[in-house]
C-alpha cells in the first residue's frame, strides 16, 4: 500500500479500525455446526463480515470483531446459531 | 513563434486555459462569465481543447465534478462569478482541504440583491478564508500569463492548492485587448504534466476525507498555512521564470509601479489598480512622492512586502469590497500587517463599489486627500462621504 | 443465482464503525462483491461517512472518497471524467448515498448527472430518514412515522424517487431490497455491465431509526415487500418488470400482507397502536399503498 506524503485526511484500510468491536456485544452468537446445513444465510446477511465462509461452505465466527447484532441466529432456518448472553456462567 | 491574440477577458482566459491542457473542465455559466464557458466550448468543438467539459448543472456541482476529477490525478479548471462563486462556497473549502490543485477563473461582480452585472470584489473577497491562493489581475495579458502560471504555482509539489485567477466584470471579461500568446510548446515546456500528491486509484484503495480528530485536524490547517507560504516564495519566482522565458512581467505578489522615492504608495487591486498608473503618472507630473502597489495576491497575504512598503510610505488603500461591519478587506488587513511593525499612517478609501466607475481622477482626488491629510484615520466612502 | 455462488471476497472489513445490525454494511458487502475490487465509491455525508470509520484508518478496501452531502452525483461525474482521460475505462464509479443526500440535497446533482448519461451507478440505501444526523425526517420517511423532526409522525406521504429517476429515461434503474441478496446482487451486476447511468435503490431497514430490534433488520426489509410498502422492480431500456415477491402481488398472484404486519414491530409507528389504535392512520396508510399498487398495476402490467 503506498502512504502518500501529504496532510489531508488520507486513510488506509486496517481490520478493526474502530477497535475490537467484539467488546460491543451483550448477546453472544452460539453455532451448532452439527445443525448448520451450509445455506451461508448468515455469512450473506452478517452487517460485519464477521461470519467466515470456509472453503466447504461451513462457517465460524470472528468473536474479535462480531458485534452481536443477532442476525445470523434470526435469519438462520434451522436454528443453528443462538443468541447468549455474554458472560453467562455455563 | 509568439503570436497577437486581441480578444477580450474572458476569451483570453479560455484561451490560456485550453494551452495548459487541463483533461476536465466542469463549468456553469453565469453572466459575466458565460464568454469564457463559450469559449471552452468552441475550442472543444474545434479540437483544441482536448479534454472532457462536462457542463453541469449548476457551480456547486461544477467545483464538485472538479475535485472528483482532480483526484484522480489529472488537471482541472472552471470558472465563475458572483452568485456562482458563492454557491460554491462549501466545495471551495472542499478543494482547498483536499489540496487538489483546481484552477479558476472568477469574474468579480456585484453580489445581489438587486441585480447587478457589474464589478465589485465582494464576491471573490468573501472566499478568502477558504484557503484558496487567490490572484487579481489588471489587463488581459495579465490574466493570460496568470492563469498559465497558475497551473504551475497550484500544482507544485510545495503548494498542492487551488488557485483562484479573478478579474473585473466587463471591465476586463468583456473588453478587448491585444495579448501575446506563446506556442504551445513553449506553454508545455513551461508547465509540465501534473504529479498529483495523492489520487484515487484502483491499486491504491485509500479513503479520502473521513472523520478527523481534532489534532490530526488542526495539523491538516497548519500544512495548508505552511503550502500557501511556500506559494509567497513561488509566485515571484515562477512569475520571473516566465519573464526569462516570454520577457513580460506583472509584478510578484505587489506590482511596484514608481515607487522609488515615493512618500506614499497606493495599494489597490484589480482594474482600479490598472487605473492607478495613469493616476500616479499624473499625481507625479504635479509634483506629488506618490507611487503604487498594485496588489496582485491576497492570499497568501504579502505581509512582509507591505511593512517593507511602510518603512518608507506612508500607504494609501482604496477597496472595491467591504466586509460590512468593519473596513474594506485590503486595508483592514494592510492594517493588521504593520501592526507593531511600523508608525506608518494608512489611509482607506471604499471606492466603486456595485460597479461604479472609478477613473483615475477620481483616483488622483483621492490620493490628494490622503496626502493633504485631509482623510482621516477611518475609512472613507468615496464619493458618498464628505471629508 | 443461491447465496453459495455469491463471492468470496470481501472488501469490507469488519471492526468498523456501523452500528450492530447495520442494513447499509450488509447491502454494501453484497455490492461490493457484485462489483468487485475495480471500482472507486464517491460518498456524500450520510452514515457511511462514519461506518469508514476514523481517519487514518478506514474499513473500506476499495478507493473511496468523501463529498460534501449534496455532491455525490456531481463528484462521480468528475471521478468518472477524470478516470475515462486516463484511460481507466474499465473501473465502475459508484456514488453511494443515502435517501437525504439522494431524494433530498442531493437531487438536484443527481438528476443533472442522470441527464448527462453519466457512466455511473448512483446507489441510495433508503432508510427512510436522516439517520446520521440522528433520525430526522426525509423526504423518503412514510407516513405517520415518528421521527426526531416529526415527533407526532409525519404528516405527508414520501415521495416516489423511483419515478422520478425513471423520468431521466436512464438505461437501468432498480429497486431493491438487503433482505434479497440475489435480488440486489444481479440488479448490481447488471448495472455494472450497462454503459451509461445507473440507479439502484436499497431498500435499508435501520434498528435505532426505526425503532425495532437490531436481529430484525433483514424482517423488516422483507415484510416491507411483502406489504407492498416497497417494490421490487427494474426499469431498463424504458420498461419496468416487477420481481420476486413484488411480481406476485402486482400480478394478483398473491396478496399483499396488511400493513400492520409490518408497522406493529417498529418503534416509529408505535403511536398508531398505544395508547389505543389510531385506525383511520393505519387506514390512510394501506389506502396510499393501494393507490401505488393500483398505479402500478395500470402502467406497469
Amino acid at each position: 500500500m503506498k502512504k502518500y506524503k501529504i496532510s489531508t485526511t488520507i486513510s488506509y484500510p486496517v481490520k478493526g479500525a474502530m477497535g475490537r468491536t467484539g467488546n460491543w456485544r451483550v448477546f453472544k452468537p452460539i453455532l451448532d455446526k452439527e445443525k448448520c446445513v451450509k445455506c451461508l444465510r448468515c455469512w450473506i446477511y452478517c452487517p460485519e463480515a464477521t461470519i467466515i465462509r470456509n472453503n466447504d461452505d461451513t462457517v465460524d465466527i470472528d468473536f474479535e470483531y462480531c458485534k452481536g447484532c443477532g442476525i445470523c441466529a434470526n435469519v438462520c432456518k434451522v436454528k443453528a446459531i443462538i443468541m447468549e448472553r455474554e458472560g453467562k456462567k455455563k | 513563434m509568439t503570436s497577437v491574440m486581441i480578444d477580450t477577458g474572458n476569451y483570453i482566459a479560455a484561451k490560456a486555459a485550453v494551452m495548459a491542457c487541463p483533461d476536465v473542465v466542469a463549468a456553469y455559466p453565469i453572466t459575466p462569465q458565460t464568454t469564457l464557458v463559450e469559449g471552452i466550448a468552441k475550442y472543444l468543438h474545434t479540437g483544441e481543447f482536448k479534454g472532457e467539459y462536462i457542463c453541469v448543472e449548476s457551480e456547486h456541482s461544477a467545483m464538485a465534478a472538479c475535485i472528483g476529477a482532480s483526484a484522480t490525478g489529472i488537471r482541472t479548471f472552471t470558472g465563475t462569478s458572483s452568485h456562482g462563486l458563492l454557491l460554491m462556497h462549501e466545495m471551495l473549502h472542499w478543494a482547498a482541504l483536499a489540496r487538489l490543485p483546481v484552477i479558476m477563473c472568477n469574474i468579480n461582480r456585484v453580489v445581489g440583491p438587486g441585480w447587478n452585472i457589474w464589478a465589485d470584489e465582494n464576491d471573490s473577497i468573501s472566499q478568502r478564508d477558504t484557503g484558496w491562493i487567490q490572484f487579481y489581475c489588471s489587463s488581459n495579458q495579465e490574466i493570460f500569463d496568470t492563469v498559465i502560471q497558475a497551473f504551475k504555482l497550484g500544482e507544485h509539489e510545495q503548494v498542492s492548492l487551488p488557485v483562484m485567477i479573478s478579474y473585473n466584470a466587463f471591465i476586463l471579461s468583456h473588453t478587448s485587448m491585444p495579448v501575446f500568446v506563446p506556442e504551445q510548446k513553449e506553454v508545455d515546456d513551461f508547465l509540465p504534466k501534473r504529479k498529483a500528491k495523492w489520487k484515487l486509484e484502483v491499486e491504491n484503495p485509500i479513503t479520502f476525507g473521513n472523520i478527523i480528530l481534532p489534532n490530526e485536524y488542526e495539523k491538516v490547517r497548519k500544512e495548508m498555512q505552511d503550502a500557501q507560504n511556500n506559494a509567497k516564495e513561488l509566485i515571484p519566482t515562477i512569475a520571473k521564470d516566465w519573464k526569462k522565458r516570454f520577457n513580460r512581467f506583472h509584478g510578484g505578489l505587489l506590482e511596484y509601479y514608481k515607487c522609488d522615492d515615493a512618500e506614499y504608495v497606493l495599494l489597490s487591486m484589480g482594474a482600479i489598480g490598472a487605473e492607478s498608473k495613469v493616476a500616479i503618472d499624473n499625481l507625479q507630473k504635479n509634483g506629488y512622492k506618490v507611487g503604487l502597489a498594485r496588489v496582485r495576491v491576497i492570499r497568501p497575504f504579502p505581509t512582509e512586502e507591505i511593512i517593507k512598503l511602510s518603512k518608507k510610505a506612508d500607504l494609501i488603500v482604496i477597496d472595491r469590497n467591504i466586509s460590512v461591519g468593519n473596513e474594506g478587506v485590503l486595508f483592514n488587513e494592510i492594517k493588521g500587517a504593520l501592526f507593531g511593525m511600523s508608525d506608518a499612517k494608512v489611509y482607506g478609501f471604499i471606492a466603486g463599489l456595485g460597479g461604479k466607475d472609478v477613473t483615475f481622477g477620481d483616483i488622483e482626488i483621492m490620493c490628494k486627500k490622503a496626502i493633504k491629510g485631509k482623510a482621516k484615520d477611518h475609512q472613507i466612502w468615496y464619493g458618498l462621504e464628505e471629508v | 443465482m443461491a447465496i453459495k455462488d455469491l463471492p468470496r471476497e470481501e472488501c469490507y472489513i469488519p471492526g468498523s464503525a456501523a452500528c450492530p445490525g447495520c442494513p447499509a454494511t450488509m447491502a454494501m458487502r453484497t455490492v461490493f462483491k457484485a462489483i468487485g475490487k475495480n471500482m472507486v465509491m464517491i460518498v456524500p455525508a450520510c452514515c457511511t461517512a462514519v461506518i469508514e470509520s476514523l481517519h487514518p484508518n478506514t474499513s473500506f478496501d476499495i478507493p473511496t472518497m468523501n463529498i460534501a452531502f449534496e455532491a455525490a452525483a456531481a463528484g462521480a461525474s468528475g471521478v468518472e471524467a477524470g478516470l475515462r482521460k486516463q484511460g481507466k475505462t474499465d473501473t465502475t464509479v459508484v456514488a453511494w448515498a443515502g435517501d437525504g443526500g439522494t431524494y433530498d440535497i442531493g437531487i438536484q446533482a443527481l438528476s443533472g448527472a442522470l441527464e448527462r448519461q453519466t457512466n455511473f451507478i448512483y446507489i441510495c440505501y433508503n432508510n427512510e430518514i436522516y439517520s446520521n444526523t440522528g433520525i430526522q425526517r426525509s423526504g423518503a420517511t412514510p407516513y405517520a412515522a415518528w421521527t426526531t423532526t416529526t415527533v407526532g409522525g409525519k404528516t405527508e406521504f414520501r415521495k416516489e424517487m423511483g419515478e422520478i429517476i425513471m423520468s431521466h429515461h436512464i438505461p437501468y434503474a432498480a429497486q431493491t431490497c438487503v433482505s434479497y441478496p440475489e435480488d440486489l446482487y444481479n440488479k448490481v451486476k447488471k448495472a455494472k455491465s450497462i454503459k451509461g447511468s445507473k440507479y439502484i435503490e436499497i431498500m435499508a431497514p435501520c434498528p435505532p431509526g426505526w425503532r425495532f430490534g437490531m436481529e430484525r433488520t433483514v424482517e423488516m426489509g422483507t415484510m416491507a415487500v411483502e406489504t407492498g410498502a416497497w417494490a421490487l422492480y427494474e426499469y431498463e431500456n424504458e420498461v419496468v418488470t416487477f420481481n420476486g415477491k413484488s411480481k406476485l402481488i402486482l400480478e394478483g398472484k398473491i396478496k399483499r400482507k396488511p400493513i400492520e404486519d409490518w408497522i406493529k414491530y417498529q418503534g416509529r409507528f408505535r403511536h398508531l397502536f398505544i395508547p389505543k389504535k389510531d385506525v383511520e392512520k393505519i387506514k390512510a396508510i394501506e389506502n396510499h399503498i393501494d393507490q401505488k399498487w393500483e398505479r402500478y398495476r395500470k402502467c406497469y402490467l
